[in-house]
């Protein structure tokens, strides 16, 4: 392996390719060729940064300069200048609204700066196709630790612990539903991954599943040896082809290694997941209605009880998760259900996604503790906004989906 | 056939595949480690700044050493190239000049390892403007 001694983070989010990101890679890449530093610089293609406003986004590492609005032409002048003569090109970097200077850290920029994040924890630092960065970044521990250290109860308990609840919209807590699912007997039963993401102009779940898939993976499969199910279905919209690829690739990539598949860690446990599409309607992302169009009948909701708990997937006991509520499972597992706790509440303790998606003067994904009192929120909006140049004060705060 | 066959198995490739990102890692909180800066501007490229900073980040590598190598512009010590600034935690930066790859496994393993200074200190005779 060659050793590199800087390496290029693009984004390879959806927003930032759809602004010539590929271009921008391969650019780099042939001005890397030019100057001799191929073996020198490695180019990674990372998932979205969050802040797609600004994009697309290039970020030096290890002297993490975070360059914006970065256009295919620009590559040989960053190659030149940066890494060859070690300058920062000045005109590409952030620049602060409030105070007029570039910012090349994005660690100093108001729009990170109060941000905490738990899902997020990957996307725009490791490359999504690549497991082996996955694993390098404790990936998939939270499986070995579960299957080889705990009994299912206990993995139970420290979901419930953490207060981690349902990011699909219900808020339901998350531990009390796999114990519910665990506690319906069956010879079969199912884990399935809701990622319709149907709210209009939302795109966390999106962005987690492009910008680090195999976290998803890993929290099915977690949620398989708690409930006692070897098959896990995601449900995606057919709209979503990055994350769709990026998902088939990570669940290659599982298999290959032996995380996914039969006998997991030695340890007789098997557990596989596949694929399953959506046309993209919104109701189907409602539970029933996506196990009724999973089974190939109409996209309807069906009146609960039963519960997917004890009737689901072909009438077996099936736990339906949301993919930021399962990007949240390994942390809590590794870190202890403490490390979602940063607010003194009791429920809602961890931190949210806020998307900003739309027609505001930026937008991009934000992370927030879920249980940040209100008054803050919006004083800490404020902040982001006003450095993000807005020119009317953040007035509204909408906590559901725009749905 | 699978690679990972048990927890061991997951435990020991991460080890191995944390120096892919440690690049990374590091890079997100410099401040906690030792940070080396390598003056890379024309003068100190044509003096070999650029094998200096090969050196570093192979011999940090090998040993095992966390921290951030970078490269920053020239330093204006153009008479005493290649120069690097070496900052430990918490301590004050210090820079040495005409550094060879003797001198860079010097300061490694006297001055980064051991706190004790080494010949080739170029005396801080500058205050920066905030
Ligand atoms: C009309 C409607 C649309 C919904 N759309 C979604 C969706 O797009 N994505 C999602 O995860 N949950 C959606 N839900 C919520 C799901 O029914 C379900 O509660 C959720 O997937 C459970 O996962 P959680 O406990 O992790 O939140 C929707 C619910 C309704 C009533
Ligand atoms: S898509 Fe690049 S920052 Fe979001």
């Amino acid at each position: 392996m060659g050793k590199f001694k800087s390496h290029i983070l693009v984004c390879g989010g959806t927003g930032c390719r759809a602004s010539r990101g590929e271009e921008i890679v391969e650019n780099l890449q042939a001005a890397l060729q030019e100057n001799g530093l191929h073996k020198e610089v490695q180019v990674v293609r990372t998932g979205c940064f969050g802040f797609c406003e600004k994009g697309p986004v290039v970020k030096m590492v290890p002297d993490n300069t975070f360059y914006v609005h970065v256009e295919p032409e620009d590559a040989s002048e960053l190659v030149l200048e940066h890494m060859v003569k070690g300058r920062k090109v000045e005109r590409l970097l952030y620049l602060d609204p409030e105070t007029k200077e570039r910012i090349s850290d994005s660690k100093h920029m108001g729009f990170y700066k109060k941000q905490y994040r738990i899902a997020l924890r990957n996307c725009g630092f490791i490359n999504p196709e690549n497991i082996d960065e996955y694993i390098a970044r404790d990936g998939y521990a939270a499986l070995g630790k579960a299957l080889v250290d705990m009994q299912p109860d206990a993995v139970i308990q420290m979901i419930k612990a953490s207060g981690l609840r349902g990011r699909g919209g219900g808020g339901f807590p998350t531990g009390l539903k796999w114990e519910l699912t665990r506690k319906s007997v069956a010879d079969q039963k199912y884990v399935v991954c809701n990622a319709d993401e149907g709210d209009p102009g939302a795109f966390m779940d999106r962005s987690i599943l492009e910008g680090d898939p195999h976290s998803v993976l890993e929290a099915m499969a977690i949620c398989g040896y708690c409930i006692g199910a070897d098959t896990g279905l995601i449900y995606i919209r057919a709209e979503y082809p990055l994350a769709i690829q990026r998902l088939k690739t990570a669940i290659d990539q599982a298999r290959d290694y032996g995380v996914l598949g039969n006998d997991i860690f030695g340890t007789g446990f098997n557990f596989d997941v596949e694929i399953r599409y959506g046309a993209g309607a919104f109701v189907c992302g409602e539970e029933t209605a996506l196990i009724h169009s999973m089974e190939g009948l109409r996209g309807e909701p069906t009146v609960k009880p039963p519960f997917p708990a004890e009737r689901g997937y072909k009438d077996k006991p099936t736990n339906v998760n949301n993919v930021e509520t399962l990007a949240n499972i390994a942390p809590i597992l590794l870190k202890g259900s403490e490390c979602s706790v940063r607010s003194v509440m009791k429920r809602a303790k961890e931190p949210r996604f806020l998307p900003w998606p739309g027609r505001s003067t930026m937008w991009g994904l934000l992370r927030y503790p879920w249980a940040l009192p209100c008054a803050k929120l919006f004083l800490i909006l404020a902040e982001v906004s006003k450095a993000a140049k807005s020119s009317r004060p953040c007035r509204r705060v909408d906590l559901r989906g725009a749905a | 056939m699978a690679k990972v066959k048990t927890l061991d198995d997951l435990r020991k490739m991460k080890d191995q595949l944390k120096s892919k990102i440690s690049l990374r890692e590091n890079g997100e909180n410099p401040e906690s480690m030792v940070q080396i800066k390598v003056s890379m501007s024309t003068c100190g490229i044509a003096s070999g700044a650029k094998e200096i900073m090969g050196f570093f980040v192979d011999e940090f590598d090998n040993q095992g050493l966390d921290a951030v190598v970078t490269q920053t512009g020239c330093m204006g010590y153009c008479y005493a190239e290649p120069t690097i600034e070496v900052t430990k935690p918490g301590e004050k930066p210090l820079v040495f000049g005409n550094v060879t790859t003797d001198k860079a496994m010097e300061i490694i393993e006297k001055y980064i390892k051991e706190g004790e200074l080494v010949d080739g200190i170029i005396p801080d005779s500058y205050e920066t403007i905030e």
